[in-house]
């Protein structure tokens, strides 16, 4: 219940800001981190909680964008019907690239994450319907009213959509599916003779988190107003995406929330006032480290603070 | 009693080793099984193939009166087939009761709260009742080796396959393992154990059977296997 | 699309060259991927960074490439141990979790070469001028460009030696053995641990050979390793993880393939050759051509 009644807080803040705050720029960078969010909580239910570790994020997301683009460009249809389609997309691709290798060991998986997410960019850059290296623009249809920018619309729309995605990865993880996932990353061949269908559940957290990397790529072309390969298909979302949980803490729907908020607006603070190359370099490193020294992330460390306060 | 296990003609091949060839084996409800043989015999092997975690690429093997050998392992556990591992596999970062609820949910598709009563039972059974809520990292060989049993256990099995349960443990421990599975079969689970302790397969077993290179070489008694001169030499070379 | 087959005969001369390159620069993730069971997604990273090292000593000291290729290799030899040896102590020993933050470590490794690269040296790419560069070698109608075969010939060297070494010398056999018993090693009085340091420390030596001749083959660039990721684990995982035999016959197919496609169809659709190679063995034949 508490859950809920935070979720239905967020959305009418959400609101509230929208009608209040005036500088645009706050609108921009924080639809980048609901982005983040997202796309972070998406990689953790698959990654986190059945730990097989998914490196093509942006795949899946460029996946979306172009989805959009394309659904905008031929049929005019509204953003919600564009996220669903989107979302629709990447299930299929989940679904097919768990399909083809969640079988084997989870290294396959990976490599083949990464296969997808080059293959699809070269496919994109060659096939010159998709647009080619220079990609496709739109323009932006007319801003519907409550809302009387743009920006300011992504923003609800991101809130809703990060507000989804989290809560269908908390139902995932508090509900027996979640436990299931759990057990398949703990020890799988255990969980198998358990009783757990370990195939099916895999294919359906990758199902489930492809889906909504797609429907996070969807708002992109109306974000920017265009598409194209190589920053769609960009390696920093995968990066980021893999980073966050990692950083936030794999274990509880809290942990890529955090990740992405901290990480999300480091990263705008680093790329505005120092450069973007080093922005990058700081979320490689952070990675590193906490996979080293903080595996359970920044929910484990407080955790651990925790239990030692209250004795 | 009904046979509960078929084991027809089962081969299974690694590349150009053959690990089974052409093993046969009936195992009747309610009896206790000894399966013994040198390393690398195949009894791990054969374990596996029944249990689902390997495929046999010939033969057949029936479970209470069906073919299971295309099955997957978690729809033969299902069916109420349920093993150990040689090395324990706990879930490591659940508590040994949630360890438990995993195949209870799954298998017996309990809700938790009926689920929890049933693991309670079998951890106070194992006497593991007072770690109930910690992580199995707390536990020592022959705790994990209960844990094993008791997730097993937790599945409501017609079979329980022991693998090598008690392997490193000292001459008290084994007696509480045999303890529990003595138990566990009067309760009307068939039980097979694997096991190279042989006085303990010996005590437990109501008929032996010997693997060698993928065959069986001798089956029959706890007796009769131990004078079979068969056995001793698989065992102890030519 | 050119279809003209008398284009043929040459795209496959030069995909064998290409093939036999490939599967040099895929034979250290032989070692610490397919033996060792080492995730090492920074394998075409460390490449690179090899490649770029060689750069450096052919500016600084005018050091011809292969010469570079090999005064690298002892340094590689060492960083291979230390890698090896921190990813065992903060990973392998522990047990729990190895899969997602062995696989998260290396990634990150390999983003941290990578994004270094590109601060140090900048996204252009960087070329190496030595005599076999820039001429070809004919051949009747068909033209071979001559640091092709110098790669190849330095390719072939370096693989019969790894090769000879594995199945000839203790160690060797060792370090096979590791992959497919440690406990009876242990009994042996062996320490896997150390043999297994010392096959990552070769094999990390080996890579960076390789990229003294990826320097030599062409230009590099700091995102190079992505697509190397692509090639090597496409020949590893279809030669079959454990074979190193398996190696040279995967690199030649690889090779052959995405020269025929280079030809055929244009560089821009060369890259994914590899990867699309990669997903149709994993889904027909995940073991490989030789695997265990």
């Amino acid at each position: 219940m508490k859950f809920w009644i935070s979720a239905a807080l967020a959305l009418v803040l959400a609101g509230i800001a929208a009608a209040t705050i005036s500088n645009e720029y706050f609108f921009f960078a924080a639809y980048v981190v609901l982005q983040a969010v997202i796309l972070a909580t998406a990689w953790n239910i698959l990654g986190g909680y059945a730990g097989y570790v998914n490196f093509g994020t942006g795949a899946f997301f460029g996946v979306g964008a172009y989805t959009g683009v394309l659904l905008i460009k031929s049929l005019g249809l509204p953003l919600g019907l564009q996220i669903a389609a989107a979302a629709a997309m990447g299930g299929i691709l989940g679904f097919g690239i768990g399909l083809l290798t969640l079988r084997l060991r989870g290294i396959f998986f990976s490599i083949a994450t990464v296969a997808i997410a080059i293959i699809l960019e070269t496919l994109v850059l060659n096939v010159r319907y998709l647009g080619g290296a220079t990609g496709m623009q739109i323009l932006r249809p007319e801003v519907t009213p409550p809302f009387d920018s743009y920006i300011k619309m992504l923003f609800v729309i991101g809130v809703l959509l990060a507000v989804i995605a989290v809560a269908i990865a908390r139902y995932i993880e508090i509900s027996w599916l979640g436990r299931g996932l759990r057990a398949i990353r703990d020890s799988e061949e255990a969980a198998e003779c358990s009783g757990v269908p370990t195939l099916k559940l895999k294919l359906l957290a990758c199902t489930v988190s492809g889906a909504l990397m797609s429907a996070a790529g969807a708002p992109l072309a109306m974000y920017q107003s265009f598409v194209e390969p190589a920053s769609s298909f960009s390696l920093n979302y995968s990066v980021n995406a893999l980073a966050m949980p990692i950083i936030g803490g794999m274990a509880h729907w809290i942990g890529p929330v955090l990740g992405a908020v901290l990480l999300g607006t480091i990263q705008q603070l680093v790329t505005v006032t120092i450069s973007s190359e080093l922005n990058v370099l700081v979320v490689g490193v952070l990675l590193v480290f906490f996979v080293v020294a903080a595996p359970e992330g920044i929910v484990g460390l407080a955790g651990k603070l925790w239990a030692r306060f209250s004795r | 009693m009904g046979t509960l296990l078929q084991v027809k003609a089962v081969s299974k091949h690694f590349g150009g080793f053959t690990a089974l060839d052409q093993v046969s084996v009936d195992i009747a409800e309610g009896e206790r099984f000894g399966l013994i043989g040198p390393n690398g015999s195949g009894k791990t092997t054969l374990i596996n193939c029944v249990s689902g975690s390997l495929r046999n690429e010939s033969g057949s093997i029936v479970f209470a009166g069906e073919e299971v050998s295309r099955l997957a392992a978690y729809q033969r556990t299902r069916r109420g087939i349920a093993r150990s591992f040689q090395i324990p596999r706990p879930f490591r970062t659940m508590t040994l009761l949630e360890n438990l609820l995993v195949p209870s949910a799954y298998v017996v598709h309990m809700k938790d709260a009926e689920g929890e009563v049933q693991a309670m039972d079998l951890l106070r059974k194992m006497g593991l009742a007072d770690k109930a809520h910690s992580r199995s990292n707390t536990l020592s060989q022959v705790e994990l080796r209960k844990l094993e049993l008791a997730r097993a256990m937790a599945a409501r099995p017609k079979l329980l396959i022991s693998d090598e349960a008690m392997a490193g443990l000292s001459g008290t421990e084994v007696e509480e393992m045999l303890k529990i599975l003595f138990a566990l079969n009067e309760s009307g689970i068939t039980i097979i154990m694997i096991e190279h302790i042989m006085q303990a397969v010996m005590r437990f077993s109501q008929r032996i059977v010997c693997l060698d290179a993928g065959k069986i070489i001798c089956e029959g008694t706890p007796t009769s296997i131990v004078q079979n001169p068969d056995v001793q030499k698989a065992y102890l070379g030519a | 699309m050119n279809f003209a087959l008398d284009l043929l005969p040459e795209a496959v001369l030069f995909g064998l060259l290409l093939g036999c390159f490939y599967a040099a620069v895929s034979v250290g993730l032989s070692v610490s991927f397919g033996l060792l069971d080492v995730p090492h997604l920074a394998h075409p990273a460390f490449m690179v960074l090899g490649s770029y090292c060689t750069w450096v000593l052919g500016m600084r000291f005018g050091l011809d490439p292969i010469v570079a290729g090999v005064v690298l290799m002892p340094l590689f030899f060492a960083f291979g141990i230390a890698v090896y040896r921190f990813y065992y102590e903060t990973f392998e020993k522990r047990g729990t979790d190895v899969g997602v933050r062995g696989l998260a470590f290396f990634f990150g490794v390999a983003f941290i070469v990578e994004v270094g690269l590109i601060l140090v040296f900048g996204v252009d790419q960087r070329m190496v001028e030595a005599r076999y560069i820039g001429k070809s070698w004919e051949w009747g109608e068909i033209r071979v460009p001559m640091r092709m075969i110098v790669a190849f010939a330095t390719a072939l060297v370096l693989t019969s030696l790894l090769a000879l070494y594995l199945s000839k010398t203790f160690t060797g056999r060792a370090i096979k053995a590791v992959a497919q018993d440690e406990a009876a090693l242990r009994l042996m009085g062996v320490n896997p641990v150390r043999i297994k340091q010392w096959a990552f420390g070769i094999a990390t030596a080996v890579t960076a050979a390789a990229g003294a001749m990826l320097i030599v083959v062409g230009p590099v660039e700091p995102s190079l390793d992505r697509v190397y990721i692509g090639r090597t684990f496409c020949v590893v995982v279809l030669a079959g993880l454990g074979s190193m035999s398996g190696t040279l016959i995967a690199g030649l197919i690889l090779g052959i393939s995405e020269s025929i496609v280079l030809t055929f169809f244009g560089a821009s659709w060369a890259p994914a050759v590899a990867f699309g190679l990669l997903l149709i063995v994993l889904g027909v034949r995940p073991q490989g051509l030789f695997g265990r």
